[in-house]
């Protein structure tokens, strides 16, 4: 068992004949992946790896195809457009690798994307989703490190979700899903969505959730954990030493205002009820130690 | 991006957001011959940095004569402006801008930003203008009002209304100020800002709504689509080498500390540094290298970190996921034999193909001192840094 991906996902790709999608899109496919199609607009006939077939448009693919999650490569100008092609075409995950939309394309999709209940944005620019157990892997992330297991994974960060998944794997403990939600200011997938997809997985025993300074994702997190999640839980918040006003890299990791910082993202967590690791060499040391623990709910 | 007052308002001109006339001078002279031009009785000479708080750290003055506003313009030009946003060092002033100055009846606040948690654009008003809005935040959140825009029908004129009628606007008034509004929104939208916050914003005496400051920042992401507004960047306003990283594409911050550090990935670089600091160290810098580092980024990267002279000792932390450790390993050797380093170096390599990578920095004859874990890498390179041999 998982979320949001497993054995009858059928994945097909936009932007496949680019250099990060052609690269990704060959990963894809020797962990495993159902990779069933790509798109790229004036490429429509051709194959990919003389295996894959590719389309003019996402619509076709899905109709010769049956793909029902796409996982997006266009360039960031492009990005946007691609997701909204996607959601016409009526696929029902999508997520976007991209970095670098506009925040301003991303706020217009997001809206747009209300017109579509039936879709689910994860990203942008995120590392994708893994469930090791079903073989299928939607993203950029190094297959080699995950193994199957029971433990759910949710992140803000790319390389850090690496980091968290290999403790995990180290210490013996396989993961049900990795999802990478993404490091932008407007992203699909939230905490709280993974969190209650995660909650509801007869396959996941406990969850490690990696959050970072800015916005107020993690917040909101701590107050559906404290009301509504009923499995051990860990968490590490990143940028504990990261000075005011200056962005860390992702659009999103910046603490405006006096908000954001990561005293206050770990001090709501604890709250909750969450285990938090004291430093990124102990994700999955604690994520152990809140599974010995078991569920502790704050009074 | 950030850009000068006197370039917001010449934006704000463009999409029709009322502003004062003005003229940019760059020497006393210049400030001179800008305040005859004004022909108002008394010009205010406004210091132009990328920072707030240039009023209280003396870089705004009044000037009744165009004697007086070269007087003004010659010292606040070169001076070093401190103001809460600048730290101690300050901000050398290059130019001023010469504006008319108005008879003003009420200062208010009203700024444009996104609302992460709704996705969505904010339009934000305060009866208490000319102060910090975050204080006011603080103290008074009652006082700030927020019009949430539908990114699809765009701003609404009820909108402005709502707002002119919370902050007690009366008569024409109400209608100049929700034109205003309506006029910044377009300005906001179409030129991709990520702010754009006017306070004051001015009521004149004659009823008309006036932006007497204007404060802009831009998305980086979208400046490929606004050359015109990618033009106003200002490089001597920048941090050079955070100016520096912009043309190898490195995500670069200059910090306080002395350890250089590079990583790949933004979440495990801000890991890094925090890791740093709890074993007592302190970063020289925030570095993500990317997820795909090639050997030119890494050898780019190291130059940056050593032209840091604060820099006693170099910390590397990589997660080799799709890129493979001895790629990296062999980048970092390349590059530390580019840059003849001098300071102890550690690195951390984790991921596919780790066990060539470490033989690769065993072997290469440097002075590069290996780590098994983050933890055990931040302790080593805090040991070198106070010139203990790691």
């Amino acid at each position: 068992m998982s979320i949001l991906v497993d054995e009858k996902t059928r994945v097909l790709c936009q932007g496949i004949t680019g250099a990060a999608g052609s690269f990704h899109c060959g990963q894809m496919l020797e962990y495993g992946t159902e990779l069933v199609a790509g798109v790229t607009p004036g490429k429509g006939g051709t194959r990919f790896n003389e295996e894959v077939p590719v389309f003019d448009t996402v619509q076709e693919a899905v109709r010769e195809t049956g793909a029902n999650a796409s996982v997006i490569f266009v360039p960031p100008a492009f990005a946007a457009d691609a997701i909204l092609e996607a959601a016409d075409a009526g696929v029902a995950l999508v997520i976007a690798i991209t970095e670098g939309i506009p925040v301003l394309d991303m706020v217009r999709c997001k809206q747009a994307l209300r017109g579509h209940p039936e879709v689910r944005l994860v990203g942008p620019n995120c590392p994708g989703v893994i469930t090791p157990g079903a073989k299928c892997k939607i993203g950029i992330m190094p297959g080699h490190i995950h193994r199957p297991g029971r433990i759910g994974v949710v992140s803000r960060s790319g390389t850090l979700t690496y980091e968290a998944v290999y403790q995990l794997t180290q210490l013996n403990l396989g993961q049900s899903t990795a999802v990478g939600i993404g490091g932008d200011p407007v992203n699909g997938t939230d905490f709280v969505d993974c969190l209650k997809l995660f909650n509801a997985d007869a396959g996941t025993d406990a969850v490690i959730m990696i959050g970072e300074i800015g916005g107020s994702a993690e917040e909101a997190a701590a107050d559906y954990i404290a009301k509504d999640f009923k499995k051990p839980i860990a968490g590490f918040i990143a940028g504990v030493s990261a000075p005011p006003g200056k962005r860390m890299g992702h659009a999103g990791a910046i603490i405006a205002g006096g908000k954001g910082t990561a005293a206050e993202k770990i001090r709501a967590l604890e709250a909750a009820g969450v285990l938090m690791a004291p430093s990124p060499t102990e994700l999955g040391s604690t994520l152990q130690a809140a599974l010995k623990r078991g569920v502790r709910k704050a009074n | 991006m950030k850009i000068h007052e006197y370039q917001g308002k010449e934006l704000f001109r463009k999409f029709g957001v009322p502003v004062p006339r003005g003229i940019l001078a760059t020497t006393a002279d210049e400030a001179e011959q800008a305040a005859r031009e004004l022909k108002t009785p008394v010009v205010v000479v406004k210091a132009q940095i990328h920072a707030g708080g240039r009023g209280k750290g003396g870089g705004v003055k009044l000037a009744r004569s165009p004697a007086e506003a070269k007087k003004l313009a010659a010292e606040i030009l070169g001076m070093q402006l401190v103001t809460h946003q600048t730290g101690p060092a300050g901000q050398k002033v290059r130019k001023v801008y010469i504006e008319e100055g108005l008879d003003i009846a009420r200062e208010l606040y009203l700024g444009m930003t996104l609302d992460r948690a709704l996705s969505r654009v904010s339009l934000m008003a305060s009866s208490e203008g000319g102060v910090e809005i975050e204080e006011v935040a603080l103290k008074h959140p009652e006082k700030i009002h927020v019009e949430s825009i539908d990114p699809g029908a765009g701003y609404s004129d009820f909108q402005g209304r709502k707002l002119a009628y919370a902050l007690g606007l009366k008569g024409a008034t109400v209608g100049k100020f929700v034109a205003f509004c309506a006029a910044l929104y377009r300005c906001y939208v179409d030129t991709d800002a990520s702010l754009a916050e006017v306070n004051p914003l001015v009521v004149l005496k004659t009823g008309g709504v006036v932006a007497l400051d204007s404060k802009m920042t831009f998305d980086d992401n979208a400046l490929y689509r606004h050359p015109d507004v990618a033009a106003y960047r200002d490089v001597a306003e920048e941090d050079p080498q955070e100016a520096k990283a912009k043309e190898f594409d490195l995500a670069y911050i200059t910090l306080d500390g002395n350890i250089g550090c590079m990583v790949n990935g933004a979440g495990l670089a801000m890991a890094t540094m925090d890791t740093i600091k709890l074993v007592g160290g302190s970063p020289a810098n925030f570095l993500d290298v990317g997820g795909g580092a090639t050997r030119e980024k890494v050898t780019a990267a190291f130059k940056l970190i050593l032209a840091d002279p604060g820099v006693k000792a170099v910390l590397v932390n990589i997660f080799g996921g799709i890129m493979k450790c001895d790629v990296i390993a062999d980048g970092v050797v390349a590059a530390a034999r580019e840059v003849q380093l001098k300071v102890p170096l550690v690195v951390r390599l984790e991921g596919t193909n780790v066990e060539k990578g470490k033989e690769i920095l065993r072997t290469s004859g440097l002075a590069i001192t290996p780590a098994d874990n983050l933890r055990q890498a931040a302790e080593k390179a805090v040991a070198a840094a106070r010139g203990a041999r790691p």
